[in-house]
């Protein structure tokens, strides 16, 4: 079984690649497109998830295909470490296809077909990217990635928005691969030989070691959408279709964690201490700005775009005290941080796609993207609302769901860090801990906004009453991704003594012994007597009290209900305008967190008839980092276009004197 | 395999957590009232109260989804299973290896969340406004509450808070500094977790002024009184962490019945203490508007973060 898994692999992304051609041959045919294709793409996401979870204990598998230029054939080995991340990818695809069959419109920009060819060259590209095993082919399929994914993002290309979105990203997306390919330059350390194979038996200088690691947090943190390079996710995800939103955000950004991890732990052989902190550093601010810039947007898929920067900024953090831990020989402490960090990497794959998902159903039912025009929607879309609870309370990081698991586990691996020989790491690190704990809390005011504004109170809009809840395709999706929060969330144990797989050829250390040793029940990483936790039991328990609860008031009192209305101190005028706006609900984070926004605000006077108010939130980044550099590159083609007159004579004249140039010297 | 001791014990805890409850909320307002001079309402009052609202007819709102009417029983079973998990009378508690105090601080959260969105569902220019206050007290307490917990499970190399609690206990008291800090700040989060002066006042309905009220002003009966209960537990469990932590001498440890009855009395003793000086503070200081809070919880929250760095300092 384990011998054919990677075989087995390129033949589900071929077949991936074959739905995507299918899909030209009736670009507007809805019904073949949505109803054969799609599904059958999520089959091959279940295959292509359950080949990977079987070969991720085996031995690592390697092939070479004669593709790409003469010289350089593709070279692709699977190991427990993208077998990982395809197993994420797999399901996390099956539940996004299921969606999408029921999800796909005509008349919303590029056909259905059209999109159907992308959205699996996007799919199959990422899965090979993970198993490339040369600098080559790992370039030519993340390049494949980025394209693919500017052509679903700029779907709906007649807006002038969507398409300087796409813009945008696709400048980002480059300056990132950039990045990457001067690391592999560098990591291939003059030997010529571009296969991670000869990378891995280089052994670089530490100074050369230093710069590629920094190159490949700069190239991949763009992709990932960490602190300065974030820009482009927050107009990036908003543009495209939902079910691509949700891709990119539940694996498209994966991808640049695991080339992170693949060039910091398996390309490189020693880790520096401080590159773990810069890592920790960064993690941090990309956290906290995110949540902080989550909490005021008012535009329901900008704010999910947001809190996809926070997390990635927790997965950052759990990257650097893995390095950290790694590079003081600490590998047990290094496995939890890293276990900590993958765990969080697919729970946040699951409840984002989920959250995402059910932004595209409300977006289908009412065609309002503004938090201040929806509301009320969990009376027209029960389904959606029920749902989107369980992916709120996972993203909010609440017991027993998948996001807390990962951060207690996080916070766990902090614990320890006073066990580090630095001195004032030892002081500087439990600071960290604390900034985590608090975007953590914040995280936690973000969807009460998102769930609230949406689908509680009163509908804002009249015509939300025309709301209807999402068909049976998008419910099957939707409630895939739903039970893998609740199944993460109650079964750690288990997901970390797969993760074990991973982290052992990664670190040279597991969880397994220690994380197993109270049982099957009991999360207990390094000892029992220090920590556990068992969300099965909290599960139980929660749900056992407030049954018990709910029978013995029946019990011993009634059940009568009077419906009335709403009471509101007595207050006699209740209008839907009268609740909390989203700008209202993130009033309160604007205050505390001022120094945070560049904002401009425009107050009335108090005589105004007509009192307006207006505020403007921006980011500074787009001011200290962007548009400096915009300036710059604005200027320097001011100073080309002195060349271009226009007119022919000038042109001839150029070529005349690159003639005589040229002549001057060949000879 | 876990010692039917051990669940007894449990199972007495939780039950006298419930019971003991709505008396602790009883003993501060009555203290309040003593230091208003007034003749106060009664010990037993809560109680009379829940009786009541028990007994009457539930009046809901006509655009209540079932998200409102399920969140009393949830948040009253998040408050419940937090009192299980806090050693009150004795260290052996089986529950208590389910969540430690990392997980204790997620089902605050849990509750809080749960009733925010509650308060949202009906729609109302109050239970909004309650929501966004509650949720903001939250991101600032969570942190600094955490952090506290931090600082004792660094002194005592353990998050489970029985095992916190059973070292804490064997401890020297006086060598600790950081747990001075910790304990400010941990009494600054708990007057704002429980909805006490000066960030929020329990006996309100001041409308510009109330958050937790604002929350819950549209349940009625039933839902309310398992509000209330709930609030009351919150009170006795928070009370209970501080006592543990704080002043954890007196505490049975194993799961012999006769020793959690020798700590019964101790308890109630270090709680009416507790009560009275909650009171106390509460008379002493005035309400603060709401834009002070975040600099009331920012105290607390770097009060707490030193504790962890005076640790690391001082006590390694």
């Amino acid at each position: 079984m384990s011998i054919s898994a990677l075989p087995t692999i390129l033949l589900l992304t071929c077949a991936w690649l074959a739905l995507g051609v299918a899909g030209v041959v009736a670009p507007r045919h809805l019904r073949f497109v949505a109803k054969i294709l799609f599904p059958a793409s999520a089959l091959f996401g279940i295959a292509l998830a359950a080949v990977a979870l079987s070969a991720a204990p085996a031995a690592p598998e390697e092939i070479v295909l004669p593709l790409g230029l003469p010289d350089l054939p593709f070279h692709f080995r699977l190991d427990a470490l993208s077998a990982f991340f395809l197993s994420v990818l797999g399901t996390i695809s099956a539940g996004v296809s299921t969606f999408a069959a029921g999800y796909l419109r005509k008349g919303e920009g590029t056909p259905p077909g059209l999109q159907c060819l992308y959205y699996h060259v996007f799919l199959a590209s990422m899965a090979l990217v993970l198993v490339a095993d040369d600098a080559y082919a790992f370039m030519v399929m993340w390049e494949t990635m980025a394209v693919s994914s500017f052509f679903l993002v700029t779907s709906d290309h007649r807006s002038a928005e969507i398409r300087r979105a796409g813009f945008l990203y696709l400048l980002v997306a480059h300056v990132g691969a950039l990045s990457i390919l001067l690391c592999f330059g560098v990591l291939q350390g003059g030997a010529g030989d571009y296969t991670f194979a000869a990378m891995r038996g280089q052994s670089l200088a530490p100074f050369w070691a230093t710069v590629a690691f920094l190159l490949s947090l700069v190239g991949f943190g763009a992709k990932a959408g960490i602190l300065p390079l974030h820009v482009w996710l927050p107009e990036a995800h908003p543009a495209a279709p939902s079910p691509v939103s949700a891709l990119m955000s539940a694996v498209m950004l994966k991808t640049a964690i695991y080339g992170l991890l693949r060039v910091t732990f398996d390309l490189l052989h020693t880790q520096v201490w401080w590159w773990g902190v810069l890592a920790l550093a960064i993690g941090l601010l990309t956290a906290l700005f995110g949540v902080i810039f989550s909490a005021v947007q008012s535009d329901m898929k900008r704010l999910l775009a947001y809190s996809s920067i926070e997390n990635i900024g927790f997965i950052v953090v759990g990257f650097g005290l893995a390095v950290t831990f790694q590079a003081y020989a600490m590998s047990s402490l290094a496995a939890l941080a890293l276990t900590a960090m993958l765990y969080h990497c697919v729970n946040h794959a699951y409840f984002k796609s989920l959250l995402f998902l059910c932004t595209g159903s409300v977006l289908h039912a009412t065609r309002e993207r503004a938090l201040g025009k929806l509301g009320g929607l969990i009376h027209k879309m029960p389904w959606v609302a029920w749902l989107a609870l369980v992916g709120t309370l996972a993203i909010a990081g609440l017991p027993p769901l998948n996001g807390f698991a990962s951060e207690w586990l996080l916070l766990q691996a902090f614990l320890f860090t006073p066990g580090l020989p630095d001195g004032y790491l030892n002081m500087l690190i439990p600071v960290a801990a604390a900034a985590v704990a608090l975007a953590a809390a914040l995280s936690g005011y973000v969807m009460v906004k998102f769930y609230g504004v949406i689908f509680l109170g009163q509908p804002r809009e009249e015509k939300l009453a025309e709301a209807h809840d999402a068909g049976i395709w998008e419910r099957v999706g939707l409630t895939w991704l739903a039970a893998g929060c609740v199944l993460l969330g109650v079964l750690p144990v288990q997901v970390i003594s797969f993760l074990d797989h991973v982290t052992k050829p990664l670190v040279g250390e597991t969880l397994a012994q220690t994380a197993r040793s109270g049982s099957w029940l009991f999360l207990a990483p390094i000892n029992p007597d220090r920590a556990s936790y068992s969300p099965m039991l909290l599960l139980a328990g929660i749900a056992v009290a407030t049954a018990v609860i709910w029978i013995a008031v029946r019990r011993l009192y009634h059940g009568r209900v009077r419906r009335a209305p709403p009471w509101d101190c007595g207050f006699p005028l209740q209008t839907p305008r009268m609740q909390d706006t989203a700008e209202g609900f993130g009033q309160p984070v604007r205050q505390v967190f001022e120094p945070f926004f560049r904002m401009t605000r425009e107050l009335p006077s108090p005589f105004d008839a007509a009192p307006r108010y207006r505020v403007v939130v921006e980011d500074h980044f787009w001011h200290w980092c962007y548009l400096p550099v915009a300036r710059v590159v604005e200027k320097l083609t001011g100073v080309v276009t002195l060349l271009q007159r226009g007119r022919i004579s000038v042109y001839l004249t150029y070529s005349f004197v690159t003639l005589l140039l040229l002549l001057l010297f060949v000879r | 395999m876990i010692a039917w001791s051990g669940i007894t014990a449990q199972v007495i805890e939780v039950v006298l957590a419930l019971l003991l409850a709505p008396l602790l909320t009883g003993w501060v307002n009555q203290c309040r009232a003593w230091l208003q001079n007034k003749s106060g309402p009664g010990l037993l009052r809560p109680y009379k109260t829940l009786q009541k609202l028990f007994a009457k007819d539930a009046v809901i709102a006509s655009n209540a989804s079932p998200l409102f009417r399920t969140t009393p029983y949830i948040v009253f079973g998040c408050m419940s299973l937090a009192a299980a998990i806090v050693p009150t009378l004795g260290t052996d508690l089986p529950f208590s290896a389910a969540a430690d105090a990392i997980a204790l601080v997620g089902l605050f959260a849990l509750a809080r969340v749960f009733i925010s969105l509650a308060a949202m569902d009906i729609g109302t220019a109050f239970g909004t406004l309650g929501a966004r206050r509650e949720m903001m007290i939250g991101f600032l307490a969570e942190p600094a509450l955490l952090m506290v917990l931090f600082t004792a499970s660094l002194i005592s190399q353990s998050t489970s808070l029985a095992t916190i609690v059973e070292r804490l206990a064997h401890m020297k008291l006086g060598i600790f500094p950081s747990l001075a800090f910790a304990g400010v700040a941990f009494t600054m989060v708990s007057l704002a977790e429980n909805a006490r002066i000066p960030i929020d006042n329990p006996a309100t309905h001041l409308e510009l002024t109330m958050i937790h009220e604002a929350m819950v002003l549209e349940y009625s009966s039933r839902h309310l009184a398992l509000i209330e209960w709930a609030s009351a537990l919150k009170l006795f469990v928070y009370s209970c962490i501080g006592i543990a932590i704080f002043f954890p001498f007196g505490i049975a440890e194993g799961g012999d019945p006769l020793g959690l009855l020798y700590a019964l009395p101790t308890l109630i003793f270090k709680l009416a203490i507790g009560g009275f000086l909650l009171a106390l503070i509460e008379m002493i200081s005035a309400k603060l508007r709401i834009f002070r809070a975040p600099e009331f919880l920012g105290a607390a929250f770097m009060l707490a973060v030193l504790a962890l760095l005076i640790h690391e300092l001082l006590e390694t």
